[in-house]
């Protein structure tokens, strides 16, 4: 039994890790919107879209009466229209994301949690419902909804390799999948296929480390994924270079055909890289995507 | 026993045979696996190594192995440099000693050769006995003990052995012994005598010393040059040697005159330098000693045979011009040229230079000071010598009665015999008499006098005549006058009166007179009777003292004997010169002693044997060490050491770098930074403070602070900041002078400093609280301009935030800053004032914004502000008056141009 002092404790101490990670996320949002839109957030519908003349049929209150004073016509101001998008986040927290090369480099988990949720609060503020695929936390929009996720993306798994969720997609929603994809490929071919049978379009995100894509080992060496549950023994680790290489070039060959066939769209995020560059290019591509 | 190593257990060196197998089981090992954490090992599930060998150890880490365990077993071994040989015999142990000046060098090394054959003994009981073959006396043997405590009185001598054999056969027990000589290697005629004594007696076995004996031979004088010659025992190879001149300087004290190197070819024996010395220098040698050679062979004495009298040549007339032979100073010359210096002058120019002798040839009256000043001279141990001539005798000097500068008095005109106009024949010399310092030269029958002045006869006129013609006539005349004497010739100094200048006799009456000194040993005949009183004797280690206490020595024997206890080694003084007797004469060569074969030789050990086991495992620990650290590297391991590794050197980094660093984390991006008061809780407060005003900037506006800074004022620049916060404590330093200069220069350039007094909850602005006080006398040497209460249109009230309180903790409304100018007047229609135009260059306040602001590294707060709602209100103002401030500070008067708005919207014509 924990004793509700315990208990509060930990309670903060896992509440204060929040609002950074949040902080950061809004900071890193906040670049892409400067740099996308100035700093003007229109909510929902308030775009401008053109003037027409009134029609039969028109409420009298949705006529543009600035507009109408210039001339001798009542125009009608009409909006873009909008509708709310849901998007579909899965955030691979598996144990193999816990992984950083160098004490300089952050962990995979990191920088995709930091890209998943300064996406989610740009995707909220821009008026979409945002949700993690799953049952878990189904897409809503609001403020309360970013925290939600914040804290969902600070759960870790336990697990070695992540396998992507897509149970309860909304049909036609759109998704984000980050993660390393180093696990089984037939998952990610199993979970993609299912959200293209529904619909879903969305963008897939492999993280990988820098070491990941140099293998820069040499000597005798064990390898062993970050949960202990698979190794690999070489005697001489700068021999399997080349075609480790060639492995993970097959791999993400396999995941960008995966992703142009079902309409998806593929990048792939190096944790020495500036989470900026991947946000720009994720709100972009998830334009692109709707 | 391998050269001068030795091993306690031998054996254990076969196990180095095992090396080679070991090295093929090193390499068939592979190093040990690293383990990697690495998520892309599903990639690599599936592939193969396509060598089935591993990374084999590197040659040189095996190597590295290899000499470790080789150093191990060498180590454990027991090597030992220079075991000590074994003893000799079982009976009673005879240590037979040179003890000669060639042994002086290596004493020490010899004494405790000794000290250690003694010990030996000790332990096996063996009664000892010490044989001074240089000084003998009757061998009695003792205790080992005993014979230890009169160790401490055996020196070596400053001769050669010279024991007689029947002598040394008296001395010897007629019972058997074994011998023990250390022996000083050089050639001695008795030493094969003496071996064959000592064989008969038992066994033998020679201890000997390993390098060559080196001496320096007494200084001769040749060419206007003093010639040193070293010589040495053996003819090895090339070896230089410094010699030092020692002598007295011109006060008395004792000190090296001259250097110089002598420098032995390879394979000779005896080395020559020549030294050049001034014959004034020259006249003060003591002795010649090779430097860092303890022995009396090393030291020569040097006595008169190098001195070289200095000889003062007066002539009366020298207005013969062309006439050469004529010339009244020509023979003296010649004779004196080759052994004097000779010098030639006025006579009142030469009397400093303090000669030895004046000769005045033919010179009759003297000035009057002239006069005084050679009597003066000549009493202080001056050698005059007259000459006569036809001024002489034409003078009325020394007639009626005896002059102070002439030995008698002379009759008018003197005397010409055996002349044209004459009876008689030139007279010949007279034979010497005893008294006469001649005595002993044989006058020549072709040395005739054809005129002479005559003396006087007076009642000392029999004593004053060293010298007489065949008649009874004198020829020279001597009287003493105080220390130094005058001598007259009665004759002239050249040919004219008589052939006496052109005989050789006139040279040795000259010598006799000790006017000049002959280079070279006197013959052994010319010392016949007299007795030679010892000045300075040496002992065998070169060392000079006075002998003031030893009997003189018979002329006769003081240039043939050998040098012994009798005829020590040393100066001797003689009625008119002094003598040396040194080690090595001119004759003396050096040589190597050549011991028949078979005789049992060893080195005398100098050096005590030392165990090497020690070192030997220190170094294979040493090398498996190395093999650690290269293991560790080898496998990629080391990153971490070597991170620890340059964190400590980081720590020994010169200041510049320190300060190159401080500059980079300051410079890289901006930082705030706050004033280090050395009050812990006081800094901490203000770098979470500025933390928290970063983190809040950071959010909320373009600014992105990273982590505050604290500053040293005394040693960090400040150039960096371009806002410095200041909390006030009353026990904050003052900072230095120098630290002043620095923030003046801060100021004027543009930076800005917050004052934060903390107090403002106590204390209204300018009230003597302690924080204020200190304030004042932190701020007095700083060139702040006037300042006023924060003005409602100052800029700070509307930089970022528009604002008209500026509370932290307290929430005063006491801030001061820069005052605006006297004109700034509101102009109609503006909101402000066009205030002044830099940042305030203070902005001094207590309210303890620090406090306020602080936020720990999760940006949680850390200090309660005020009363709930109203508490988080008054953090946010104050959040807000930071951000106004670094604002202020970095955007200066921007917003100041606000009071051009309307114009700008005018113009834009909306």
């Amino acid at each position: 039994m924990t004793s509700p002092r315990a208990l509060r404790l930990d309670a903060e101490r896992e509440a204060s890790r929040l609002p950074p990670l949040l902080a950061r996320a809004e900071h890193l949002a906040g670049t892409v919107l400067l740099g996308e839109h100035g700093r003007r957030r229109a909510g929902m519908g308030d775009d401008f879209w053109q003037y027409r003349p009134v029609q039969t049929g028109d409420a009298r209150r949705m006529i543009d009466w600035r507009r109408s004073a210039r001339s001798d016509m009542e125009f009608v101001r009409e909006r873009e229209w909008q509708v709310a998008q849901s998007v579909m986040l899965w955030l691979d927290t598996s144990a193999s994301m816990r992984f950083a090369s160098d004490k300089n480099l952050p962990e995979k988990a990191d920088r995709a949690r930091l890209i998943a949720l300064a996406s989610a609060i740009l995707l909220i503020k821009g008026g979409e419902r945002v949700g993690v695929t799953g049952t878990a936390l189904p897409p809503r929009r609001g403020r309360a909804q970013i925290l939600r996720l914040a804290e969902h993306f600070s759960n870790a798994d336990q697990t070695d390799y992540g396998v992507p969720e897509a149970r309860a997609m909304l049909p036609h929603a759109r998704a984000l999948f980050i993660s390393d994809f180093m696990g089984d490929i037939d998952a990610v071919e199993a979970a993609l296929t299912k959200a293209a049978d529904r619909g879903v379009r969305g963008v897939l995100m492999q993280v990988l480390d820098p070491a990941e894509e140099s293998f820069p080992f040499h000597g005798r060496t064990i390898f062993e994924s970050a949960g202990k549950t698979l190794r690999y023994e070489t005697l001489k680790a700068n021999d399997l270079k080349e075609r480790y290489l060639e492995k993970l070039a097959t791999r993400k060959e396999t995941l960008s055909h995966l992703c142009s066939v079902t309409g998806w769209q593929f990048t792939t995020h190096h944790t020495d890289a500036s989470a900026q560059s991947a946000l720009l290019w994720l709100h972009s591509a998830m334009e692109r995507s709707a | 026993m391998i050269g001068a190593i030795g091993f306690l257990s031998p054996w254990l060196l076969l196990a180095l045979v095992a090396l080679p197998i070991l090295w093929i089981i090193l390499r068939a090992v592979p190093p040990a696996p690293i383990r990697r954490i690495f998520p892309g090992v599903t990639l690599l599930l599936g592939l193969k190594d396509e060598e089935q060998v591993s990374d084999r150890t590197p040659w040189w880490l095996l190597l590295l192995r290899m000499l470790a365990i080789a150093a191990l077993i060498v180590g454990l071994a027991g090597p030992i440099l220079n075991p000590r040989s074994d003893d000799i015999g079982r009976g009673p142990l005879l240590i037979a000693m040179d003890a000669s000046w060639a042994s002086a060098a290596d004493w020490n090394a010899r004494i405790s050769m000794v000290e250690r054959i003694l010990d030996d003994a000790q332990r096996t009981d063996r009664t000892t006995a010490i044989l001074n073959l240089s000084a003998p006396e009757q061998v009695t043997f003792q205790s080992a003990n005993e014979v230890r405590s009169t160790l401490a009185g055996l020196t070596p001598n400053a001769w050669e052995p010279s024991v007689n054999m029947n002598t040394l056969m008296a001395l010897l027990p007629e019972q058997g012994f074994d011998t023990l000589w250390l022996s000083d290697e050089l050639a001695r005629q008795t030493r094969d005598e003496i071996a064959d004594l000592f064989n008969a007696k038992g066994a033998l076995r020679i201890l000997a010393s390993q390098g060559e004996s080196i001496a320096l031979a007494p200084a001769r004088f040749e060419g206007g040059a003093t010639i040193l010659e070293a010589r040495r025992s053996v003819a090895g190879p090339a070896r230089t040697v410094q010699a030092d001149v020692h002598g007295k300087d011109p006060s008395g004290a004792a000190r090296i005159l001259a250097k110089a190197d002598i420098v032995f070819e390879s394979g000779a024996k005896t080395a020559i330098q020549e030294i050049s010395l001034p014959a004034e220098l020259r006249a003060r040698v003591t002795h010649f000693a090779l430097t860092g050679v303890r022995s009396a062979g090393a030291v020569s004495l040097s006595d008169d045979s190098l001195r070289r009298r200095e000889v003062a040549l007066i002539a009366g007339r020298e207005d013969r011009e062309g006439l050469e032979l004529l010339s009244p100073l020509h023979y003296l010359r010649q004779a004196l040229e080759p052994n004097a210096e000779l010098l030639e002058g006025s006579l009142l120019d030469i009397l400093p230079a303090a000669p030895d002798v004046v000769i005045l040839a033919d010179v009759a009256k003297l000035a009057p000071v002239e006069e005084a000043e050679l009597t003066e001279w000549v009493q202080e141990g001056g050698l005059l010598v007259r000459f006569a001539g036809t001024r002489l005798a034409a003078s009325e000097i020394s007639r009626s009665e005896e002059d102070t500068l002439m030995p008698v008095r002379l009759r008018a005109g003197g005397r010409t015999v055996g002349g044209a106009m004459s009876w008689g024949t030139p007279k010949e010399l007279a034979a010497f008499t005893e008294e006469s310092p001649f005595f002993g030269l044989e006058p020549r029958a072709d040395v005739t006098v054809r005129s002479q002045v005559m003396a006087q006869p007076d009642p000392t006129l029999a004593d004053r005549v060293i010298a007489s013609l065949s008649d009874g006539t004198p020829l020279v005349t001597r009287k003493p006058l105080g220390d130094g004497q005058v001598v007259l010739f009665h004759v002239t100094a050249n040919a004219e009166w008589s052939s006496l200048p052109l005989s050789g006799l006139f040279v040795s009456m000259l010598d006799r007179l000790a006017i000049s000194s002959l280079a070279g040993m006197p013959q052994a005949g010319d010392l016949d009777g007299s007795v030679w009183q010892p000045i300075s004797v040496m002992d065998g280690f070169g060392r000079i003292s006075n002998a003031d206490s030893l009997a003189g020595i018979a002329g006769e024997r003081l240039l043939s004997d050998v040098l012994g206890p009798d005829l020590q080694p040393g100066l001797y003084e003689g009625n008119t010169r002094r003598i040396a007797r040194n080690v090595i004469s001119a004759e003396t060569e050096l040589s190597a002693a050549n011991w028949p074969s078979g005789t049992d030789i060893r080195p005398l050990q100098t050096q005590p044997e030392t165990p090497l086991a020690g070192i030997l495992l220190g170094l294979a620990l040493a090398l498996l060490m190395i093999d650690i650290v290269a293991s560790l590297a080898m496998s990629g391991r080391l990153r971490g050491a070597v991170a620890g590794v340059g964190a400590l050197m980081l720590l020994g980094l010169p200041a510049d770098a320190q300060q190159d660093d401080f500059a980079l984390a300051a410079s890289s991006e901006m930082v705030l930074g706050y004033v280090i008061t050395r009050d812990e809780a006081i800094d901490n407060t203000a770098e979470a403070g500025l933390r928290g005003l970063s983190e809040t900037l950071f959010f909320r506006t373009s600014i992105e602070p990273a982590d505050p800074i604290g500053v040293d004022l005394e040693t960090d620049e400040l150039a960096f900041f371009p806002m410095l916060y200041w909390p006030i404590t009353p026990s904050q330093p003052t900072p230095s002078a120098n630290a002043y200069a620095k923030l003046n220069e801060y100021l004027r350039s543009g930076g800005m400093i917050l004052f934060d007094t903390r107090d403002a909850d106590i204390a209204r602005f300018g009230a003597s609280s302690p924080n204020g006080t200190k304030l004042r006398a932190l701020a007095e040497p700083l060139d702040i301009p006037p300042l006023e209460p924060l003005p409602q249109d100052h800029v700070l009230t509307r930089t970022f935030y528009l604002l008209q309180d500026f509370p932290g903790r307290h929430t005063a409304r006491d801030i001061w800053v820069e005052a605006a100018p006297k004109n700034a007047e509101r102009i109609e229609g503006m909101p402000f004032r066009n205030l002044n135009d830099g940042v305030s260059p203070v902005v001094i306040g207590g309210n303890d914004w620090a406090a306020a602001w602080a936020m720990d590294t999760r940006g949680n707060s850390i200090f309660p502000i005020g009363r709930g709602f109203a508490g988080e209100r008054q953090r946010e103002l104050a959040y807000r008056f930071g951000v106004n401030l670094v604002m202020h500070v970095l955007t200066g008067n921007y917003k100041s141009d606000q009071v051009h708005v309307p114009a700008l919207l005018d113009r834009l014509g909306q």
